[in-house]
């Protein structure tokens, strides 16, 4: 088996949570790679479908934004962003619709915020804020969530929701009026979390190779269940071939 | 009042047009997304004519956006995303005003932002989603409620959560409300328009179509104006009819350094470049001195470029980008 890095691994890992069939909603950055990948290695019927109304592209290179041109080449159709929204309503495409995102903090029912740290009104610091993110959390009934295991990023609350999860646990979306579904899974550069069915609370459900349990735990602000995690099977060299060759052969989202 | 002059000739310069339409304080918003069909040589030179106190909406506008906020245009932002791609995560000359206090924002989401300007082109108030509700994109207000008062252009209410009053089947209990947005001037870049206006996009059009349709005045900027009878002879890829559109300005490589599909790519150099610049506010203002006041119209930006530069990003006519293009 070949080496490889944390990021391939993240991608790997999330590329091996579509389903074949699924319309694999992609932000910019590692979330495309990983529906490319998958695509490529256990999903060749999956949709990549971007928030800006491309549906079905062709990614012959990566795109550096959602809406860059190489996301509008050999699609089904290009709408506009009330079509991309109104796909992952839509009661014959909603249910078919995954989303993946990114945040700057997450809890343990999987809110998220990409918006400010610190008080709204006054950040200390100022991210890009939601995009189609809470859109997509508000919408879509599976979402994937990329993070980086630190004690900062995974916190006991949020400084603010941009995106609901699982909102304060069961019954918490039916209660402020979100649809059915949510958060499903976190990749990290540590370890894969899911959500407690009953619950709806985080936990650890695998661990990469050489990372501990405790280790993961060390890096979280908030303590979850790892009683269920076993380790994560590394990336084959199929898997990685794909990675490399096809999907990034510029390093552009995998870097060095 | 537009539709007054809905057939006339429109074709104008871009130092008339902007000068005409675009006034400080005004409302207004700005087509295309990230660094993506910004309408570049327009904001250029509104940055160049002075024009400050914009009130801008967008939803996820970076460049563009950000040289506004840079260069000291923009005085209340109402937008979903100030980021760039990969080129800025966050915007960096947005995060800074944001940070530092001086640029009052209130936060949607891309598809309320979109409704948003929906609503606007319809002439209803508001249009329902069911789009973030229990976070703090609805409890969080970035303008306060004397801000609110003091300008009658902007809504009493950042968003409504009410109850679904078509509930029958009690599946969907709630939704929010989302304000129209009315600008008093959108700038809009596309591939093709003939002399009145009417306007064709190729690629995703995002929300250019809505904010046409929901401000007073709308500024085309176009790679090429055309003839009437070549947009017609294939009118199903047009978008906006010319009864809109007050302005017509030929400017090819007008979304420069953002891409327009199909003609040019975006410039990987000057992004990366400006990226460096915004996090220096000195860096920023040789950027702006150099770039932007620096050159007399866009075609002498251009030429600061230099053709090498720019016909490395010229579009290949298979996929609609420059295929292998060095984007690090």
């Amino acid at each position: 088996m070949s080496a490889y890095t944390q990021r391939e691994l993240m991608a790997i890992a999330a590329a091996r949570q579509i389903r074949d069939g699924d319309i694999v909603f992609c932000g910019t950055g590692i979330s495309m790679l990983a529906a490319m990948a998958a695509k490529h290695i256990s999903a060749p019927q999956s949709v990549l479908f971007f928030e800006t109304g491309a549906i079905d592209s062709v990614l012959e290179e990566i795109p550096m934004t959602v809406a860059d041109s190489r996301v509008m080449f050999w699609t089904s159709v290009n709408g506009s962003l009330a079509d991309a929204f109104a796909t992952m309503q839509n009661r014959i495409t909603g249910s078919h619709v995954i989303g993946i995102l990114g945040a700057a903090q997450i809890d343990r029912f999987g809110n998220l915020n990409s918006t400010v740290i610190g008080d709204y009104h006054k950040p200390a610091v100022r991210f890009s804020g939601s995009g189609g993110a809470s859109d997509v959390a508000s919408f879509v009934s599976r979402t994937i969530i990329f993070m980086q295991h630190e004690k900062r990023k995974f916190v006991p609350k949020v400084d603010y929701i941009t995106s609901p999860g699982w909102i304060d646990g069961p019954g918490g979306r039916g209660r402020t009026g979100l649809p059915e579904g949510g958060p499903f899974a976190v990749i990290t550069n540590m370890g894969i979390m899911y959500f407690d069915e009953r619950t709806k609370e985080m936990y650890l459900g695998g661990y990469y190779p050489g990372i501990s349990p405790r280790r993961i735990l060390d890096n979280m602000g908030f303590s979850v269940d790892i009683s269920r995690a076993a380790e994560v099977t590394p990336p084959s060299d199929h898997e990685l071939r794909i990675l490399r060759e096809v999907c990034d052969p510029q390093r552009l989202i995998l870097g060095g | 009042m537009r539709i007054e002059k809905g057939r006339a000739n429109k074709i104008t310069n871009l130092a008339e047009a902007v000068n005409r339409y675009v006034f400080d304080g005004c409302h207004i918003s700005i087509g295309g997304f990230t660094m993506v069909r910004n309408p570049m040589a327009a904001i250029y030179e509104t940055i160049r004519q002075r024009i400050k106190n914009l009130h801008l909406y967008a939803h996820s506008n970076g460049q563009g956006v950000d040289e506004l906020i840079g260069a000291g245009c923009v005085a209340k932002l109402e937008i979903a995303y100030g980021g760039n791609g990969r080129f800025a995560s966050t915007c960096v000359r947005f995060r800074k005003a944001v940070e530092q206090g001086t640029l009052p924002v209130e936060d949607y989401t891309n598809y309320q932002m979109t409704l948003r300007f929906m609503a606007g082109a319809m002439g209803v108030p508001f249009l329902p989603t069911r789009s973030s509700l229990g976070t703090d994109i609805i409890d969080k207000w970035g303008f306060t409620e004397a801000m609110r008062k003091e300008d009658p252009k902007i809504p009493d209410q950042k968003l409504i959560v009410t109850d679904n009053p078509f509930n029958k089947s009690g599946t969907i209990p709630k939704v929010v409300l989302v304000p129209a947005i009315n600008t008093d001037v959108a700038i809009l870049h596309v591939q093709k328009a003939d002399a009145q206006g009417t306007a064709r996009i190729h690629g995703l059009t995002f929300s250019d179509v809505e904010q046409a349709k929901s401000a007073r005045h709308v500024i085309l900027t176009c790679e090429e104006i055309v003839s009437q009878d070549d947009l017609r002879a294939d009118p199903d890829q047009n978008q906006i009819p010319f009864f809109y559109v007050d302005a017509v300005v030929p400017v090819p490589f007008g979304a420069y350094p953002t891409s327009c599909h199909r003609c040019y790519d975006y410039d990987p150099a000057y992004l990366n470049e400006y990226l460096k610049s915004a996090q220096d506010d000195t860096l920023f203002a040789a950027y702006l001195d150099k770039y932007v006041y620096g050159s007399r119209d866009h075609q002498a930006f251009l030429e600061q470029i230099g053709p090498d530069r720019i016909n490395r990003l010229k579009a290949d006519p298979r996929t609609g980008y420059a295929v292998g293009l060095d984007r690090r």
